[in-house]
C-alpha cells in the first residue's frame, strides 16, 4: 500500500546534489521522481527510485544521512478539481499532510506523492473513496 | 596622572621588599584557612617558615581553574562567609562556573586599581563615564563602575545591550570617557557614525578590555572616534579589570604588582623564565582576603619587562598578549570553553558528539556558529523537524555558555575527525 521514499540530506554546497545523482547513476538505481525541499543552509531531497532499500544502502556508504520513509502514491485522472477532491477527504478526517509532489509513472493518468500525518488512516480514506492507490510493484 | 604615587613608582628593591613583606602573610593565612593550600604545602613539605620573600616563590605550588571547579562553589575561601560582600563568577571549564568572592577590603583594593588605571588614561573626578560592560556576576561592570565612582567621576552605568540608548546619553550628557570591550566600542563608533553623530560627543577616552585586541584595532578605535584608547587587563580570579592596564605610551600594561606578584613561566615545564621571554603569566593574590590564589595560572601568554616607564611608574609591564596555553575562546568578553559545547551536547543526546566551533567578527561584532552534523539517527525528512532540532541545539549551548550562537546542520563526516587533538574550534578573528 505504501511507497518507500529515499530521502536524503544535502547542504547547500556546489555539486553536493550531483554526488548523489552520480551515486545512484553508478548504483544503476532508476529514480522515478523527486521532490527538493530547501531552507537557506541545506535542502531535503526526496525520491521514488526502483531499488529504495540499496539507493539508501550506497548513498551511506558515501556518507550521506539517507532514510526511507513511507509515503502514498494516489493516481488521479486528468480532470479539473480531482486533486481538490481528494484533499477533501483527507481533510475531513481531520489528517495533516506534511508534503506532496508529482509522481511520473509513464501512465496516462496523473499520480502524486502524498506524505501524511497519519498514513494508515489516510490510506483508508482514500481508499474507501475509491481513489486508486499505486503500490510499489506498479512502479 | 599617578594615583598612588608611593605605590606606583617605588624603587625595585622597595616593591620586591613589600611583596616579600606580604608573601610571608599570605602564605600564612592560606596555610591556616584553606584546607587545599594547607594540603598542597604539606604534600610538597613545605611550611609557612619556609617562605621568607619573593625569592622563595618557586618553592610554592601553582593554583589553576580546575582547582577552583574541583572547590566549587566556596572551597577556597579563607574567610569565613559573613566576612564575604561580594561574589562573582566566571565560565569554568566544564558546566560548572568559577566563583570568587570578595570582603569589604577586597572591594576598597580591586576599586583602587580599577581608579589607578582610570588614572592612566587621564581621568579624573570631572569626567563623566559610561560604564558599557555587563552588569552581573561578570566582573567587568561592577568592576569598571566600582573603580570610576572610587575615582569620584560621574559614572553612568549603561550595561551591554542598548546601543541608541547609550549613544544618546554620551551626547546628551556629554560623555567624556567609556569602559567597554574593543569590539563593542568599534559598534558603537559605527552606530555614531551611521547616525551622523560623531561631532556631537565628547568622548575622550575609553578603557577597553575584557577581550584580546590588536594594536591596529585600537589605533582604529583612536582614529574614527579622536580619542584616546586604553588596555586594561584583568580576570576574575585574580580580582577582575584593574589587574594591569597601559598608560599613554602603550608600551606595555603596568601591572599592579604591590597587590598582585606577576610571574612568567614555562608553560609546559613551568620553570620560571628570563625578563622580555614569552611565557604563561602567572599571579599570586598578596593583599587579597575572601578568595586568595598562589601561581594562579592564566594562561595568557605574554612577557614581563621592569624598566622605569616613561610616565614615571616603575611597575612591571606586561606586553600585549600572544595568545592562550589552553583552548579557551573570548567571545564578545564572555569566556568559552569548547569542552562546555561539548558537554552540553553530550547532556542532550540529540547529535553526534562531532561539533566544530566558528568564531568570526562581523561589523565588529563576534559571531559563533556552530556546526553539528546530521546523523542518520536524528535525521527526519520533514525541514520543519530539523529547524525545530537546530533550534533546541542552539538554545541548550546558549544556556551552557551564555552566548547566543547560529547553530548549522552539516552532512556526517564532513567535520574533521582526528587522531590526536580534535579541531573543535576556527577563530578566524586574527586577534593576535
Amino acid at each position: 500500500m505504501f511507497i518507500n521514499q529515499v530521502s536524503v540530506f544535502i547542504e547547500n554546497r556546489t555539486g553536493r546534489l550531483d554526488v548523489v545523482l552520480e551515486t545512484l547513476k553508478e548504483a544503476n538505481i532508476n529514480i522515478i521522481s523527486l521532490s527538493l525541499a530547501d531552507s537557506s543552509e541545506y535542502g531535503l531531497l526526496r525520491m521514488i527510485v526502483s531499488e529504495p532499500e540499496r539507493a539508501k544502502e550506497v548513498l551511506k556508504a558515501k556518507d550521506f544521512s539517507a532514510r526511507l520513509t513511507p509515503v502514498l502514491g494516489v493516481k488521479l485522472s486528468h480532470k479539473v478539481g480531482q486533486l481538490q477532491i481528494l484533499l477533501s477527504e483527507i481533510c475531513k478526517a481531520g489528517i495533516n499532510i506534511e508534503y506532496m509532489y508529482a509522481l511520473a509513472t509513464g501512465n496516462d493518468d496523473a499520480s502524486i506523492v502524498i506524505k501524511t500525518t497519519d498514513l494508515e488512516e489516510a490510506a483508508e480514506v482514500l481508499e474507501k473513496s475509491g481513489v486508486e492507490l499505486i503500490h510499489s510493484g506498479e512502479l | 596622572m599617578i594615583w598612588n604615587e608611593a605605590k606606583e613608582c617605588m624603587s625595585r628593591d622597595e616593591m620586591q621588599e613589600l611583596q616579600g613583606k606580604r608573601l610571608v602573610k599570605l602564605v600564612d593565612r592560606v596555610y591556616h584557612n584553606v584546607e587545599f593550600y594547607r594540603k598542597k604545602m604539606q604534600n610538597l613539605g613545605l611550611e609557612p617558615g619556609d617562605i621568607n620573600g619573593i625569592e622563595d616563590l618557586h618553592k610554592l605550588p601553582f593554583t589553576t581553574k580546575n582547582d577552583l571547579r574541583d572547590n566549587y562553589p566556596f572551597g577556597l575561601f579563607a574567610v569565613p562567609q559573613s566576612q564575604i560582600v561580594r561574589v562573582h563568577a566566571s565560565s569554568g571549564t566544564t558546566g560548572k562556573a568559577t566563583v570568587v568572592g570578595y570582603t569589604r577590603k577586597d572591594i576598597e583594593i580591586w576599586s583602587e586599581c580599577v581608579a589607578r588605571a582610570f588614572s592612566q588614561a587621564g581621568l579624573t573626578r570631572d569626567d563623566i563615564i559610561q560604564v558599557a560592560y555587563g552588569y552581573g556576576l561578570f566582573t567587568g561592570g561592577l568592576g569598571a563602575h566600582y573603580g570610576a565612582e572610587y575615582l569620584g567621576a560621574t559614572v553612568v552605568p549603561m550595561s551591554t545591550g542598548n546601543t541608541k540608548k547609550l549613544t544618546t546619553m554620551m551626547k546628551d550628557f556629554g560623555a567624556t570617557a567609556i569602559a567597554c570591550t574593543p569590539s563593542y566600542l568599534l559598534h558603537i563608533a559605527e552606530t555614531l557614525e551611521a547616525d551622523g553623530d560623531l561631532d556631537q560627543i565628547k568622548l575622550k577616552a575609553a578603557i577597553c578590555g575584557a577581550e584580546p585586541w590588536t594594536e591596529q584595532m585600537r589605533l582604529q578605535i583612536e582614529e574614527k572616534l579622536h580619542i584616546k584608547a586604553y588596555d586594561i587587563y584583568g580576570l576574575s580570579e585574580i580580582m577582575g579589570p584593574g589587574v594591569a592596564c597601559d598608560c599613554q605610551y602603550h608600551k606595555g600594561l603596568h601591572v599592579y604588582e604591590d597587590h598582585f606578584l606577576p610571574e612568567i613561566v614555562d608553560p609546559d615545564t613551568l620553570q620560571p623564565m628570563a625578563e622580555g621571554e614569552t611565557g604563561e603569566l602567572v599571579f599570586t593574590t598578596l593583599t587579597k582576603e575572601g578568595i586568595p590564589l598562589i601561581r594562579y595560572r592564566t594562561r595568557d601568554l605574554t612577557s614581563i619587562s621592569y624598566d622605569k616607564c616613561d610616565c614615571g611608574r616603575t611597575l612591571a609591564r606586561i606586553s600585549r598578549f600572544k595568545g592562550r596555553s589552553d583552548d579557551m575562546l573570548i567571545i564578545r568578553g564572555v569566556n568559552v570553553f569548547p569542552s562546555q559545547v561539548e558537554a552540553a551536547l553530550l547532556e542532550m543526546g540529540e547529535t553526534t558528539p562531532y561539533y566544530l566551533m566558528i568564531v568570526d567578527r562581523v561589523d565588529n561584532l563576534d559571531t559563533l556558529e556552530v556546526q553539528i552534523e546530521v546523523d542518520e539517527r536524528f535525521f527526519s525528512d520533514q525541514i520543519g523537524e530539523l529547524q525545530n532540532l537546530t533550534k533546541r541545539v542552539a538554545h541548550t549551548i546558549q544556556q551552557a555558555i551564555g552566548l547566543s550562537v547560529k547553530v548549522k546542520l552539516v552532512e556526517p563526516k564532513t567535520i574533521e575527525r582526528s587522531m590526536g587533538k580534535a579541531v573543535h574550534v576556527i577563530d578566524k578573528r586574527k586577534l593576535v
